[in-house]
């Protein structure tokens, strides 16, 4: 039972995590139909940003601010120098485009920090365990890290959902024509989005590199989960995306644990072995091809396009 | 979406149903590459321009699927991938004539192609994209579950494919040139499809699909015939990889090889099936440039790919046409 709870707690925090890298990707996918393949790399970017600037300055709070702010720069700097350019091209060159800088950024994050991975130490004041019940420790990090997702998640729903900005955002998910029609910079609504996903990225980078290994391409996998969260909850749909990344993280973290003590119910142990893990990993794909196949636009789609 | 495709500065040759000049002159260079490898390092060019022409084989398929069919795959290589597991798995049981290996390779991946593609032709545009990486990366999983046949290893084919008992691909050369052959032969098959009947309504499917419903056709079912003939021939170009390099692994199907397909295919310019040869060959052999003239050849080609998408619209074979058009008016 301990273990049980444990794990849907792991899910929680992945999802959590998926979040933040997904908030920004449906957003600058959902207002600007802009393939951004290059957005885990500012998850990566964060992450190695979060650990220089822990070595300059010793602090955790300052090193994950200045990765922040560091991030956003550069972030806003791509948008200036390539991505505007290939907004209104079809999606196809976007992700070669993207895929290019996926390249460029990965070979030279390891010119730069070199192959071998890094590791961040957990903040001080976050160091060790607490007993959530009895026989049950958990890692204060990883609450830490849920709590921030959650509350992420929270200012998102606010200022999307009740702020003129983001009833700005709404509208250009729906249609940014129609938006900019109407008088809008679109331009500057664009450039707000990008950098606040962004910087969502980063930060989810920045959070995470204490319990991962800061290594070049860790963004590639997270970039793939991501994509499977906002298509299963609905390109453009900060809800479904908030949604389809628990679920994810759940569905994921719970399948890798116990798929094969599932699969030792239905055949003996040793295919067991081989198959369950199979299973595991395939598990998020299948949902997703389920979900896709009943609504084919996922689950909340956002209508008006 | 569906316009968005049609890449402007697309080449006019695409639009007459004659093959152009460009296309022999490739085949031309390329059945020449053997007589020019024997003074150089013969094997190394041979070996490169096998991989060239089998990746323009699955690039062929895909160029076909997304240009003329406007079904963007990122999940292409499973198809490359499955044929290549049929070849190395039935070597293991010590079947490798390639009477027995071929048809099952092609099988195998058509059947692959005919259950997904029920599912993903469901959707559209980018959902489109996503169902068919999530089946790609399924078929990559098993791949590497497979623990009798490598596992996340891989195994090695100890023997290349063999006809009527006689080694026939042993030798490098003959190998180039049965998949030459193979390269031809697809070509060819695709063309003849691209302007039959069938392939104006897949075209047409492409363009304004509620018309071409209206007049009739069940555009799902010739999506699905258009997707399963490129299965297929992504699978033949399994059977050849997994002959060339004598190995297979569960990478083979990963999401960055489809990409790099795409890659490929745009390099070439969308939908102009030779295109898709040159798209291979040019980022194959760039990458094999780059990479022998210094390791960090990644920050070189990203950016490259960069301003070939901002400047090159149409990719190599747009770029050249724009040239072209420039110099005739001037």
């Amino acid at each position: 039972m301990a273990l049980f709870i444990v794990q849907i707690l792991n899910g929680l925090q992945l999802g959590v995590l998926l979040f933040l890298v997904a908030a920004g990707l449906t957003l600058v996918f959902g207002v600007m139909n802009f393939i951004n393949l290059a957005h885990g790399v500012q998850y990566m970017l964060g992450a190695y940003l979060a650990v220089m600037f822990y070595t300059i300055t010793g602090s955790s709070l300052l090193a994950v601010l200045l990765a922040l702010l560091t991030a956003l720069g550069f972030g806003l700097f791509l948008e200036f120098a390539i991505f505007r350019n290939l907004y209104d091209r079809d999606h196809l060159e976007q992700v070669i485009a993207t895929f290019g800088i996926i390249l460029f950024l990965n070979q030279a994050v390891k010119t730069v920090w070199g192959a071998a991975p890094l590791t961040l130490p957990i903040p001080e004041f976050f160091t060790g365990s607490i007993v959530l019940m009895p026989g049950l420790l958990y890692p204060v990090w990883r609450l830490v890290i849920i709590a921030s997702g959650l509350a992420v998640g929270l200012l998102l729903y606010v200022v999307v959902g009740h702020t003129r900005v983001g009833m700005l955002v709404r509208a250009g998910a729906t249609n940014a024509r129609m938006v900019s029609a109407l008088g809008v910079d679109i331009r500057r609504l664009f450039m707000i989005v990008f950098g606040f996903g962004t910087m969502l990225a980063a930060f989810a980078g920045a959070m995470i590199a204490p319990i991962l290994s800061v290594e070049p391409g860790m963004g590639d996998t997270v970039l793939i989960l991501a994509f499977v969260v906002i298509v299963i909850g609905g390109i453009g749909s900060i809800r479904g995306a908030f949604l389809a990344a628990l679920l994810i993280g759940l569905v994921d973290t719970l399948g890798r644990s116990f798929a094969i003590d599932i699969m030792r119910l239905v055949m003996p142990p040793s295919p067991a072995r081989t198959v369950g893990p199979a299973i595991a990993s395939m598990l998020i794909y299948v949902l997703m091809a389920l979900v896709l196949y009943f609504r084919p636009a996922g689950l909340f789609p956002v209508r008006g396009r | 979406m569906t316009q968005a495709l049609a890449t402007p500065g697309a080449p006019p040759a695409s639009q007459s149903d004659r093959p152009g000049a460009l296309p022999a002159m490739i085949f031309l260079v390329l059945a020449l590459v053997p007589a020019v490898a024997a003074v150089g390092p013969e094997s190394y060019v041979l070996g490169l321009f096998t991989r060239v022409m089998v990746f323009a084989i699955a690039a062929l398929a895909l160029d076909f699927i997304c240009g003329y069919g406007g079904l963007v795959s990122f999940g292409h290589a499973a198809f490359v991938g499955i044929g290549a597991y049929a070849v190395a798995i039935l070597g293991t049981h010590g079947i490798t004539d390639m009477l027995v290996s071929l048809p099952v390779a092609l099988l195998a991946s058509a059947i692959f192609a005919y259950l997904t593609g029920t599912v993903c032709l469901r959707t559209k545009s980018v959902y489109f994209i996503m169902i068919t990486l999530a089946f790609g990366q399924m078929a990559y999983f098993i791949a590497g579950s497979l623990a009798p046949y490598g596992g996340d290893d891989g195994l090695t084919v100890k023997m290349r494919s063999t006809l009527f008992g006689f080694p026939l691909l042993q030798n490098d050369r003959v190998l180039y040139y049965f998949v030459l052959l193979c390269l031809l032969v697809a070509y060819f098959v695709f063309r003849a499809v691209v302007y039959s009947r069938f392939g104006r309504v897949f075209r047409g499917a492409r363009e304004n699909p509620t018309r071409m419903a209206t007049l009739g056709f069940d555009i799902f079912r010739f999506q699905r015939v258009g997707y399963v003939i490129a299965g297929a021939v992504g699978g033949l170009s399994g059977f050849l990889l997994a002959n060339a390099t004598e190995f297979v692994s569960p990478a083979f199907m990963s999401w960055q090889r489809s990409g790099e397909l795409i890659i490929m295919v745009l390099f070439g310019g969308l939908g102009t099936l030779h295109g898709a040869i040159i798209g291979a060959a040019a980022y194959l052999l760039t990458e094999e440039v780059l990479g022998g003239f210094t390791e960090q050849w990644k920050l070189i080609f990203g950016p490259l790919l960069v301003i070939v998408v901002l400047f090159a619209r149409g990719g190599l074979l747009g770029l050249a046409c724009s040239i072209r058009g420039r110099l005739s008016r001037d």
